[in-house]
């Protein structure tokens, strides 16, 4: 049996880490130069930065990276290698400028999230990066995006980022989120099923008030001002006083949603997952999906978090033995199910603490961006619902997109898809569930035209 | 904008050239970071709606495409620059 697995996260390397401990040699394709993944993702030259660049998670970091580069001897460990498609027992990859096919009977997908975003006025500015991006610069390329840097969206990683800009010596001029703490206080019970990471969270905050950061918790984000680059933020608090805010950078990020693509072309069903507001590729706890040999686990398959994705990648690798008849150590998988199913219960809280504000992207302005590759202003995506009252109209975000391009410049919808969603919702007065998702496309990623084909 | 360096900085510089000007970076920079210390912007809309200096960092959103002499196009957060790249925002 030949087993591939793509991506090098926490997910896939412990997939390939149960892999080769059960007697295999996994085909382990990743698409960065390192494994590690974005959360452990590692400096382009490995000893330059130095100090303690991944925070809390230092450990956890140092872990993944030696095992994986353990793995890599004992694996078919492929760098810097994209795969594109996936079809029926093959996967098409592009590698040192070479598109190959490879063979595999069961893939395990370990793909990875990115940010999710709601668009504002003056989002394409220079200077406004997605929230983990803004993490990335600081943590792998040892950059700040700016000198003064107000941070806007919600979810754990908005605070996260702030406390670590405002540790790098870096000025943050705002952390405004969505998410009241009413909300957050409502959740406190549920989030305690993992005490050490809410008691980080709650120092975390601690740390930022007590240096004096403006903190606005409930807020409404209404516009990066700036015209070749960012200059202010425009905000309104809780009690609706709009307050300009000086900064020269912005992190926007609203949560995180699967890169998903790969198990979309493997034409694995997606559902709804009303808490996350995110669309999922159906699975089981075991990362088994409807479609025979391929399985899904990590960020990828659901937000869970880096630690949830190291068990859920271990759990995948065992079900994916177990089904091509293989020995599978049966205690380890129940203690695997067993800290999968309590990590579960504080993600579920962690949802409802910091909900995606589907009212603020839905009231997007008319004029503003909202898909940032072809510059396609949300009034575009309004004009299509309404031509929809007639046959043949918008009526889903496919059509959507055929009608307005939204979803169809170079990142491929990762971007506008989720806020799109919900300004057409809005617009035809229907659940986000019912308007859809954008269905992925071959190549996930742009690739250069070249002259030949793959077989 | 500019990038703010905060860590790494002791590592040894080297050249490219940035549009046609001589440009310094420190080994180990992503392109990305090569660019946006040097200048305020990676590219221009296509569509004729301003500059822009990338996004996501993470090789996802594809707005930080620059041409490299003798590579072609390519996302400069996830390309490391080498001395003597000739770059060209588009």
């Amino acid at each position: 049996m030949r087993v591939a697995v793509v991506g090098g996260g926490p997910a896939g390397t412990r997939a390939v880490e149960v892999l080769v401990r059960a007697g295999y040699r996994p085909l382990w394709l990743e698409e960065a130069a390192a494994h590690g993944g974005r959360i452990y993702q590692r400096p382009f030259a490995a000893t330059a930065l130095g100090g303690d660049r991944y925070g809390p998670d230092s450990a956890k970091a140092a872990a993944i990276h030696a095992l994986g580069d353990r793995l890599r001897a004992a694996s078919d460990w492929r760098a810097e290698t994209l795969v594109w498609n996936l079809r029926p027992g093959l996967i098409d990859t592009f590698r040192a400028g070479r598109l190959e096919t490879e063979q595999a009977d069961r893939v395990i997908l370990c793909t990875g999230a990115m940010d999710r975003i709601v668009p504002l006025p003056g989002w394409t500015l220079p200077g406004v990066f997605a929230l983990g991006g803004a993490q990335i610069a600081l943590k792998v390329h040892g950059v700040a995006i700016g000198a003064r840097v107000a941070f806007i969206g919600t979810g754990p990683l908005l605070w996260l980022v702030a406390a670590q800009y405002l540790a790098a010596g870096i000025s943050v001029a705002l952390v405004l989120d969505t998410t009241p703490f009413s909300t957050k206080a409502r959740a406190a019970a549920g989030l305690l099923a993992a005490p050490s990471t809410f008691a980080r969270g709650l120092a975390l905050l601690a740390r930022l008030r007590l240096a004096g950061v403006r903190v606005i918790e409930g807020g409404t984000p209404v516009s990066i001002e700036g015209t070749e680059a960012v200059a202010a933020v425009r905000v309104r608090d809780r009690a609706g006083r709009e307050l300009t805010l000086a900064c020269d950078a912005v992190g926007l990020g609203f949560g995180l949603k699967p890169e998903s693509q790969l198990a979309d072309l493997a034409s694995v069903p997606f559902r709804f997952e009303p808490a996350q507001r995110n669309w999922v590729p159906e699975h089981d706890a075991s990362g088994r999906t409807p479609v025979g040999g391929v399985y899904v686990a990590g960020d990828g398959a659901g937000i869970a978090g880096a630690v949830a994705a190291e068990l859920a990648g271990a759990r995948a690798a065992w079900a994916a033995i177990e089904d091509s008849g293989g020995a599978v150590a049966a205690e380890e998988v129940a203690r695997l199910d067993r800290a999968i199913a309590r990590l579960k219960r504080f993600r579920c809280a962690l949802d409802r603490a910091f909900p995606y504000p589907a009212w603020l992207a839905a009231r997007t302005p008319d004029s503003t961006i909202l898909c940032r590759c072809e510059a396609i202003a949300a009034g575009a995506l309004r004009k299509a619902a309404e031509a929809g009252h007639v046959a043949g109209g918008a009526d889903e975000l496919n059509r959507a997109k055929a009608f307005t391009r939204i979803g169809m410049g170079r990142c491929q919808g990762r971007l506008c898809g989720p806020p799109a969603a919900e300004i057409l919702a809005e617009a035809l007065g229907r659940s986000v569930a019912e308007i859809g998702r954008l269905r992925s496309q071959p190549p996930v990623k742009p690739l250069p035209i070249l002259p030949e084909a793959p077989r | 904008m500019r990038l703010v360096r905060c860590a790494g900085a002791d590592r040894p510089r080297l050249r490219f050239t940035l549009d046609g000007a001589p440009a310094e970076a420190l080994a180990g920079d992503a392109l990305l970071t090569a660019i946006l210390t040097n200048a305020g912007h990676v590219r221009q809309s296509e569509f004729g709606d301003g500059l822009r200096a990338g996004f996501c960092w993470m090789g996802a959103c594809q707005d930080c495409v620059v041409w490299v002499e003798g590579v072609g196009r390519v996302r400069a957060c996830t390309t490391p620059v080498a001395p003597g790249m000739v770059v060209r925002r588009a």
